[in-house]
C-alpha cells in the first residue's frame, strides 16, 4: 500500500536502489544473476525472472559519482588499451577489483549480449563470458547498410530470439513460459510507451523537461522496462511533465528557457554538472537527444517478428540516411536552436557517423551546431574551457539567427 | 573609445578603435593566460591612443583568459570576434584559418560575414602552434625562425604522427638517422598543413582564405598551407591582433547597438 505520494524523482531513486540492492541480494541468496547490454531482448530475462544488471548502466553511474578513473586505470593497468570504449575499461577493471566505494554489483553467472548497439560490446561481453567462465548468450546484429531494415536482418533476429529461449531453459533448467512472455511483452510496450511520451512533452515550448533530468531516468529504462515499477514510474513522470506543461513551466525555477538544442550521443557522466552548468547559464535547455527513440522498443503482444524487427532496427545500426533523417525531424518536432554533438572518445560507432551527419543536417535545415570532444566515462578526455568556447560559440549564432527572425 | 581584448594561450593582444572606427592602440606580447601580459598591452594601447580608463566606454574580451577576466562589460568568443575582426580589411573573405597556440579554428563566413559554421581541432595539440613551438624546442630553434629554415629545404620529409607527443619523438628519431634540419622544419609545416586541411574540408572551405593568429607570421607555413589547399592565402595586417581587433570593432557596435 501506498504510504505518501512520490514525486517520480522519489520514486526514481528508491528504484535505483532497489534494483542494485535487489540484485547483491539475490546473488547472496544463491540465485544466478545476468549481466546484459543495454537494448537487448529483456523480455526474455524478464519472462525467466532472471535478475539482470546492465553493466553500461553501472558504469556510467561510477562515472557520474567520479570513481571511474580507479576502474580505468586499473583496466588499463591489466593491457586494456586506452582506445577500448570507457564503460567496457570501468567493467573489467571492476571485474577485477570487485569492489567499488560507491555502487556494487554482483558478479554474474550468465551474459547476455546483443550488438544491436555497436560491434564492442561483442568482444567486451566474450572477454567477460571466458574469464569468469560462465554461458554466453550472443544475439548478432550485423548493421543495417540500407535504409529499411532488410527481412533476412529480422528473420535473422528472430531465429536469434528462439535459439536464446532454449539456451535459457538449459540454463534456468525451467520451461518457458509464453504466456508470461506474452504480458511481459505487453508491458515493455506500455513502459516504452511512457517514456516516449513522457519525453515528448519537450516538444512544448518552453519544455518541462529538463533533458539532463532523462538523462538521470535513462538508467531506468534500460533496466525496468519489463517490470511493473519501471511502468509505474514513467507513467507518473509523465504525468508531471503534462501537468507542469499545461501550467506553462519551463525546466528550471530559476531561470527561463530561451535556447532549445539537441544533445548528440551520451551525457559526460563524469563531467555532467559542469555540461549542464555550462548550458543553463546561457538559458540554454536541451530539449531531446536521440536516445527517446533508442528506447522506443514497440511491437504488438505476442509478435515475434514484431519484436525481432524492433531489436533489429535500433538507431545505433542505422545507415546515414536514416540517421539524417531522424535528426531533421527532431529539429522540426522539438523546434530546436541548435545541436551539441559530444564527440565521444569512446563510442567509435556514434563517432563515425557524426561529422557526415552534421553536414548533411546543416546542409538540409542551416540549424547550427557544435563538436566538442568528451568521453562518457573517461574524465581525462574532456576540457572544460574548451566546452565553454564551443557552447558560446553556439550560443553567437543562436543569438544571430533569433536576431534575424526577430527583424524579419 | 572601445577596447577589446584578446587573451590568448600563449600570446595577450589589445586593440583601441576611436569614434570613427580607426585604431588608435594595438598591441601584441606573447605571453598568454596566466601571466600579467594582458595589464601590460591594456596599458600600452592606452598609452598610444593617449586617454585614461574614464575614457573607455566599452570593452569586449575574447580568447581562453575571457572567463577569468573580470573588467570586461561582455565576453566573446574567438570564432564572432575573428569573424568581426577580418571584416574590417576584407568584404569578401569566405574562410578564415586561425592556428592558435592551444586552439585551430577553420570559420566559414557567408556573404555578409557572418559565421555560417566552424571546426576546431580536437582537445589534442596536434595541428596548433604548441606543435610548431615542440617542433622549434627539438629542433633546438627559435619559433621565428622555423619559417627561414623550413624554405631551405631540399626535400619532404613526413611525419606521420598526428600526436605531438609522438611526433616529438619521430623527429628526434628523424634528426639522429641524419635528417636535417631544415628538411625536418618543412615537414612539421606539412604536418600541420595536413591536419588544418582536414578542418577545412570539414567546413567545406570556399575562397578567398585568410589566416589569422600568430602562427600567420610564418611565411612558409602560410605558402605550405596553401599549397595544400590548392588556393591563396591571404595575411592580412596586423594578424596576430585580429581577435582583439574584432573585440573593440563589436564593443563599439554593442554600446552604439549598431547593426553588424
Ligand atoms: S558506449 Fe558505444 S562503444 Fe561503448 S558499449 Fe555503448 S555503444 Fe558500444
Amino acid at each position: 500500500m501506498e504510504q505518501k505520494i512520490l514525486t517520480s524523482k522519489e520514486l526514481l531513486n528508491d528504484l535505483v536502489d532497489k534494483h542494485y540492492e535487489g540484485a547483491l541480494r539475490a546473488k547472496a541468496e544463491g540465485k544466478p544473476v545476468v549481466w546484459a547490454t543495454s537494448i537487448c531482448p529483456q523480455e526474455l530475462l524478464e519472462t525467466m525472472d532472471l535478475v539482470t544488471v546492465y553493466p553500461e548502466n553501472h558504469a556510467a553511474a561510477i562515472g557520474a559519482k567520479k570513481e571511474a578513473l580507479k576502474f580505468i586505470e586499473h583496466a588499463e593497468g591489466m593491457g586494456y588499451s586506452s582506445d577500448i570504449c570507457s564503460y567496457a575499461r570501468v567493467n573489467m577493471g571492476y571485474v577485477d577489483l570487485k569492489h567499488s566505494d560507491e555502487l556494487n554489483i554482483p558478479m554474474p553467472d550468465l551474459i547476455f549480449c546483443c550488438s544491436n548497439i555497436c560491434n564492442t560490446v561483442i568482444k567486451w561481453y566474450e572477454n567477460l563470458a571466458k574469464e569468469l567462465n560462465i554461458p554466453l548468450i550472443m544475439f548478432d546484429m550485423p548493421f543495417n547498410h540500407t535504409y529499411e531494415v532488410p527481412e533476412h536482418s529480422v528473420k535473422y533476429m528472430r531465429g536469434q530470439i528462439e535459439y536464446a529461449i532454449e539456451q535459457l531453459e538449459i540454463f534456468t533448467n525451467k520451461k518457458f513460459d509464453y504466456d508470461k512472455f506474452g504480458e511481459v511483452m505487453e508491458r515493455s510496450n506500455r513502459t516504452c510507451e511512457w517514456w516516449k511520451k513522457a519525453t515528448d512533452w519537450a516538444k512544448v515550448i518552453p519544455s518541462p523537461l529538463n533533458g539532463f533530468d532523462m538523462f538521470n531516468y535513462m538508467a531506468m529504462i534500460v533496466c525496468m522496462r519489463g517490470n511493473a515499477d519501471g511502468e509505474r514510474l514513467f507513467k507518473l513522470w509523465h504525468d508531471e511533465l503534462e501537468q507542469k506543461a499545461k501550467l506553462g513551466k519551463g525546466p528550471w525555477n530559476s531561470a527561463d528557457e530561451e535556447y532549445r538544442v539537441m544533445w548528440d550521443g551520451i551525457a559526460c557522466w563524469p563531467h555532467l554538472s559542469t555540461t549542464f552548468k555550462t548550458l543553463k547559464k546561457y538559458g540554454i535547455n536541451m530539449v531531446t537527444s536521440t536516445y527517446p527513440e533508442s528506447w522506443n522498443v514497440r511491437y504488438e503482444k505476442n509478435d515475434l517478428d514484431g519484436m525481432a524487427r524492433a531489436y533489429a532496427s535500433n538507431y545505433a545500426n542505422r545507415n546515414l540516411d536514416y540517421d539524417t533523417e531522424n535528426v531533421v525531424k527532431l529539429i522540426q518536432d522539438f523546434k530546436l536552436d541548435g545541436i551539441v554533438y559530444h564527440s565521444n572518445r569512446s563510442c567509435k560507432l556514434m563517432d563515425f557517423r557524426q561529422y557526415e551527419v552534421q553536414r548533411r543536417v546543416t546542409e538540409i535545415t542551416s540549424c547550427p551546431s557544435v563538436v566538442f570532444d568528451g568521453d562518457q566515462t573517461d574524465p581525462r578526455s574532456f576540457s572544460a574551457a574548451q566546452y565553454e568556447t564551443r557552447i558560446q560559440a553556439l550560443l553567437e549564432m543562436m543569438e544571430k539567427n533569433k536576431e534575424a527572425k526577430r527583424r524579419g | 573609445m572601445y577596447l577589446g581584448i584578446d587573451i590568448g594561450s600563449s600570446s595577450s593582444k589589445a586593440v583601441i578603435l576611436n569614434e570613427d572606427n580607426e585604431i588608435v592602440g594595438i598591441s601584441v606580447k606573447n605571453l598568454g593566460t596566466g601571466t600579467k601580459a594582458y595589464k601590460e598591452v591594456i596599458t600600452d594601447v592606452m598609452q598610444q591612443a593617449n586617454i585614461e580608463d574614464k575614457d573607455i566606454k566599452y570593452t569586449v574580451v575574447t580568447g581562453y583568459g575571457r572567463i577569468t577576466f573580470e573588467d570586461a562589460d561582455k565576453q566573446i568568443t574567438e570564432i564572432t570576434c575573428h569573424a568581426t575582426g577580418v571584416g574590417y580589411y576584407l568584404d569578401d573573405v569566405r574562410t578564415i584559418v586561425d592556428i592558435g597556440g592551444q586552439d585551430s579554428k577553420v570559420i566559414k563566413l557567408n556573404e555578409k560575414g557572418q559565421v555560417e559554421n566552424f571546426v576546431m581541432n580536437e582537445k589534442c595539440a596536434a595541428g596548433t602552434g604548441r606543435f610548431l613551438e615542440v617542433m622549434a624546442r627539438v629542433l633546438g630553434c627559435g619559433l621565428d625562425e622555423l619559417s627561414n629554415l623550413a624554405t631551405k629545404a631540399t626535400k619532404q620529409v613526413a611525419i606521420s604522427s598526428v600526436c605531438t607527443v609522438f611526433a616529438e619523438s619521430e623527429v628526434i628519431s628523424r634528426l639522429s638517422a641524419g635528417e636535417s634540419i631544415e628538411n625536418v622544419a618543412r615537414g612539421s609545416h606539412i604536418a600541420i598543413a595536413k591536419r588544418i586541411m582536414g578542418m577545412c574540408n570539414r567546413v567545406g572551405y570556399t575562397p578567398k582564405v585568410v589566416m589569422t593568429g600568430g602562427v600567420a607570421l610564418n611565411a612558409d607555413m602560410v605558402q605550405v598551407l596553401s599549397t595544400e589547399l590548392g588556393c591563396e592565402i591571404e595575411v592580412l595586417p596586423n594578424c596576430q591582433a585580429i581577435g582583439a581587433l574584432g573585440a573593440a570593432i563589436l564593443a563599439r557596435r554593442t554600446y552604439n547597438k549598431l547593426e553588424a
